[in-house]
């Protein structure tokens, strides 16, 4: 009894190795919660301060049109709209296209030429921005400038390097969604009287909706995110957009090409901090959405 | 009177040969039961009949189908048409992730058919057919994956009556249910004899020997025995199917 009593109430070398393992765990998590939290509470702070340090008005933000914060006029609308018409015409562009493709890997393409589609799609993802942004500039603004005049750069350019930038992440969500559809619906289509065409654009679009408007919106968050590739296509003046081929800004655009001219606590160097509080929200809206979807597609209904 | 025959059925999956050439018909308007262990080939030699097969890649099969004297392996063939005539439940209910009443319509509006005085009346009659009416009737609109796995079988039964085929195929369509459910599609396949020909596949030989008039024995890929159900259960004529039916083997 005496011998054994000790090595019982004594915590065994697994126990503890268990206890330092969770440990390790959880000073990991602590540490990227602090990382993320105090980034954003430092750009919820800098970007407010244009509104609260610098008493300039945040419907004057949201409306106005002329963007000199240097003589405190900061209307960023013309980059809010054009952010959002990139977003939305590149998405809209490449969400037919996108579906096609994915619909040919998943219920058409051989096994080979599926694996093979899937490598071109993911060195797609893997090109840095700046190459396509490159061959946006030598190829993309060139041909806009041929087909409707003026420079070439504009909210056309950064649409279609945007598409062509987004294209791989969509097709291969859609693609992912498509093949989480039960082969069981697919045959009860098919046992019907079902043509494949039919079993597909009825049955399998219609179960895989909320992963293709993921797949989509993720797509968005790309496209509304990317600043590199659009700031060397878009033509950087801060502008309404009058038509698809006029130099206009992105939100992004403008913080890319601006931030190394402004002075830390200035007032243009804290109106770009808003830009960039605005980029955060969105994505934050975009992935709310994203939830909201995901969470209404696994709900039966 | 046969209404399907089928002569010399071989299937090959690859060069593996999985049936071994046999000859077997069904009589219109009778339930033929197909039975054997796991693996001896007779859910295989269902999918032959509405050509399920056909999906899978590298699969041969030779020898004649017959439906009303017909090839239906003739490239002359509609495969779209020929599933129509001759439709298939499965073992695991699949209903569309739609409303009980689109489940129903699909097969209806896949033959074209618009009107919604038709389509209603057709789910109505086919939901009654299966017996699940009295259950979904004030849930039509309702997802078809809302309801218990016994009735989600029973809306499968109805949306392919809905079409009106020749033939209904049935892939072990109880095995995945408890026993209330089975009794109530027993009771329902023995009524829906009188306007369909039934071929059902089953592990269960009671069910068998309740519902089914013929019955035909599967082992390895081989037709041991077919023949009446009574006669078969009572006197088989092969030593392997005695064996079978008392739980020798399988």
């Amino acid at each position: 009894m005496d011998e054994i009593k000790p090595k019982l109430l004594s915590k065994s070398k697994q126990t503890a190795e268990d206890r330092r393992g969770k440990i390790l765990c959880y000073a990991c998590l602590s540490l990227i919660v602090v990382l993320i939290v105090s980034i954003l509470y430092f750009i919820m702070d800098k970007g407010a301060a244009t509104f609260t340090q610098n008493h300039l008005s945040i419907t004057e933000f949201f409306t106005g049109t002329k963007w000199d914060p240097g003589h405190h006029l900061i209307g960023a609308l013309p980059m809010i709209t054009t952010s959002f018409l990139v977003t939305i015409l590149a998405a809209l562009l490449a969400t037919p296209f996108a579906i096609g493709v994915a619909i040919f890997m998943t219920e058409y393409a051989p096994k080979k030429g599926t694996k093979a589609l899937r490598a071109v799609i993911e060195l797609l993802v893997g090109i840095p921005s700046v190459v396509y942004g490159y061959i946006g500039l030598m190829v993309v603004v060139p041909f806009v400038r041929k087909i409707i005049g003026g420079t070439g750069f504009g909210i056309l350019a950064g649409t279609l390097v945007l598409f062509v930038m987004i294209l791989p992440t969509v097709i291969s969500l859609t693609a992912d969604s498509l093949k989480s559809i039960p082969v069981s619906y697919r045959q009860a289509a098919l046992a019907l009287g079902a043509t494949k065409w039919q079993s597909i654009y009825k049955i399998v679009l219609r179960a895989a909706l909320p992963g293709i408007l993921t797949a989509i919106i993720f797509g968005m968050t790309r496209a509304f995110g990317e600043a590199l590739a659009v700031q060397m296509v878009i033509g950087n003046a801060v502008l309404m957009p009058h038509g698809l081929g006029t130099p206009t800004a992105t939100l992004t655009s403008q913080l890319t090409s601006q931030m190394g001219n402004t002075v830390l606590g200035t007032v243009s160097n804290n109106a770009l901090w808003s830009l960039a509080l605005i980029l955060l929200l969105m994505s934050l809206a975009f992935n709310l959405l994203i939830r909201f979807i995901t969470r209404k597609g696994a709900i039966k209904r | 009177m046969e209404i399907l025959t089928t002569e010399n059925v071989h299937l090959y999956y690859g060069k593996k040969e999985a049936l071994h050439g046999f000859d077997l018909g069904f009589e219109e308007k009778k339930i033929t039961a197909l039975i054997g262990p796991s693996g001896c080939g007779k859910s295989t030699y269902l999918r032959c009949l509405n050509r399920m097969n056909d999906l899978l890649e590298n699969v041969t099969i030779t020898g004649s189908f017959k439906l009303n004297g017909k090839d239906i392996y003739s490239p002359k063939v509609d495969v779209v048409d020929l599933r129509k005539r001759v439709g298939m439940v499965f073992q695991q209910p699949n209903p569309f992730p739609l409303s009980v009443y689109d489940n129903i319509a699909f097969g209806l509006r896949l033959k074209g058919i618009k009107d919604k005085h038709v389509i209603d009346q057709r789910v109505e009659e086919s939901l009654k057919q299966a017996a699940v009416w009295n259950e979904v009737k004030d849930h039509l609109k309702k997802d078809a994956l809302a309801f218990s796995g016994g009735q989600q079988q029973r809306i499968c039964i109805a949306r392919v009556l809905a079409v009106q085929p020749e033939i209904i195929l049935m892939d072990e369509p109880t095995s995945a249910l408890d026993p209330v459910s089975n009794a109530k599609i027993e009771e329902m396949l023995v009524e829906l004899k009188k306007d369909y020909t039934i071929i059902i596949v089953t592990h269960n030989m009671q069910q068998a020997s309740r519902i089914s008039d013929q019955t035909a024995f599967f082992l390895n890929g081989n037709l041991i025995e077919h023949g009446r159900t009574d006669q078969m259960f009572m006197n088989p004529k092969e030593k392997l199917t005695n064996d079978y039916l008392n739980g020798r083997f399988g």
